[in-house]
């Protein structure tokens, strides 16, 4: 069974967002990585980039493909997770606590409303 | 899953690198059911497979086999595949799924009403499967318990089980010792469930598409739509020591030897990615002094090594041994530098 934790939110894409945190750390879910294995680079967002919900922000490569990461909500790319250059695999061992990708500050609360509670999320990649 | 040549076949099981690793250090098993299988008969099928294809098949023994391709009247690549010739006057050719029924119309194409030769396709019948890996011959003991020899290298032998007749190869597409064999197709769940059990007796697992990718690749071996095409001869592709020039007429051979007088417009290159950077993918843009000069054919992370690698036609000044070219990842550049093949060895 993979892991969901209870206080995120989802997308339906596998991100997940920490919306207890400010600013707001994005992931993949335990899901998504089990799906992908093996994270061999992740393309990082620059920081101080703009996004709106649903736009592509960075990509993650593993040996199987290529796969574009979407922003759960609107906001601006404060951090990103520099040790994922030289430790990629980070996201397939730690999705949740060291595999986080960007932190972002929401422009939009109201927006995490919309995503995916665990439990819709659970059903959702049943 | 995903859709190949008509099969839905699986990308991976457990995952590409662990299958991969289980076949470098121990044993896997791939379903190679897709694959298609063509036999040819008759006093004349020596000659017509000399005819047609371009390694010597006077050459082979009975219960021998070699990797040889099909080329059109350019020269260029129809498919490759594996010839074994079973009898003096039988053979068996292990083509590509994608390439069965262009296999087979150039083939029909070439032959001539007053010869002796049969042609039969069995590939809708047949079910396949391919274990390697150093443990390959433990899980050939525990399978057949004796009742059929190991095939060595480049080896066929075709007997008979309860479940009807088997071709036995000593064949596989990893560079890892191994066997690959051909059963009837009514039988082949049955038989994956045995082998499956043996591989796993030997710490081995299923392998997908994903890791017969990645695994071929580090040999550095071509694949059929990636690397090889209608469009490009095999000595472009690199792979002038199975055509056998010196034999006598066959199709294709006129260009290849005005290429071998003339040199090449260009040539597979083996390259592999310096630092660190995204895995070369196919049609990846390839640059050289800023410059477009092609696109990535094959290319992938190396399980292996941990590095991107890949293959890509250049033209032969550029495809020089140590020179540094530059991949494009969307919209970046990432350099990569000239190697030679193969990109693994064993140690």
């Amino acid at each position: 069974m993979s892991n969901i934790p209870d206080q995120l939110r989802y997308r339906d894409s596998h991100e997940w967002i920490d919306p207890t945190q400010d600013p707001a750390p994005v992931g993949i879910t335990d899901h998504a990585q089990a799906e992908l294995t093996d994270v061999v680079f992740v393309d990082l967002p620059k920081v101080g980039t703009v996004v709106s919900a649903g736009q592509q922000v960075c990509v993650i490569e593993s040996v199987k493909a290529a796969s574009d990461i979407y922003a759960p909500v609107s906001g601006e790319i404060v951090a990103v997770n520099e040790a994922l250059n030289s430790e990629p695999g980070l996201i397939n061992t730690a999705p949740y606590a060291g595999g986080h990708i960007f932190k972002i500050k929401p422009s939009n609360v109201a927006e995490i409303d919309k995503l995916m509670t665990p439990e819709a999320y659970a059903a959702h990649i049943g | 899953m995903v859709p190949f040549a008509g099969w839905e076949m699986p990308v991976q099981y457990s995952g590409i690198v662990e299958e991969h690793k289980a076949v470098r250090n121990a044993v896997g098993v791939f379903d190679i059911s897709h694959m298609g299988q063509f036999l040819v008969s008759g006093k004349n099928a020596e000659a017509f497979l000399n005819r047609t294809l371009t390694n010597d098949v006077s050459k082979l023994h009975p219960g021998q086999g070699h990797y040889t391709l099909l080329l059109n009247e350019k020269g260029g690549v129809v498919d490759d595949l594996i010839a074994y010739r079973t009898s003096e006057k039988e053979f068996l050719l292990v083509v590509n799924a994608s390439r069965i029924d262009a296999d087979w119309a150039h083939f029909q194409k070439q032959t001539k009403a007053e010869e002796d030769v049969m042609m039969a396709n069995a590939s809708d019948f047949t079910a396949g499967f391919a274990v390697q890996g150093p443990r390959s011959r433990k899980v050939f003991q525990n399978l057949f318990q004796g009742e059929a020899p190991y095939p060595e290298k480049n080896t066929i032998l075709i007997t008979m089980t309860e479940s009807g007749p088997m071709w036995l190869c000593g064949t596989g597409y990893t560079g890892e010792e191994g066997f690959e064999f051909f059963v009837p197709v009514q039988k082949s769940v049955s038989w994956f469930r045995c082998i499956l059990d043996a591989v796993k007796a030997e710490g081995g697992v299923p392998c997908g598409l994903g890791a017969r990718d990645t695994l071929r690749l580090e040999m550095g071996y071509p694949l059929y739509g990636n690397d090889l095409s209608e469009e490009r001869t095999p000595l472009q592709a690199g792979l002038g020591f199975f055509v056998a020039m010196g034999k006598a007429e066959f199709t294709g051979r006129e260009i290849l030897s005005l290429q071998k007088a003339n040199g090449l417009p260009d040539k597979l290159a083996a390259f592999r990615m310096i630092g660190t950077a995204p895995p070369p993918r196919p049609h990846y843009p390839v640059a050289h002094e800023g410059h477009n000069v092609g696109e990535v054919c094959s290319g992938t992370q190396s399980p292996s090594l941990s590095v991107g690698i890949g293959m890509v036609y250049l033209p032969p000044s550029i495809a020089t041994l140590g020179n540094q070219i530059e991949i494009e990842v969307r919209g970046r550049k990432f350099p990569a530098e000239i190697v030679k093949k193969p990109f693994y060895h064993k140690t």
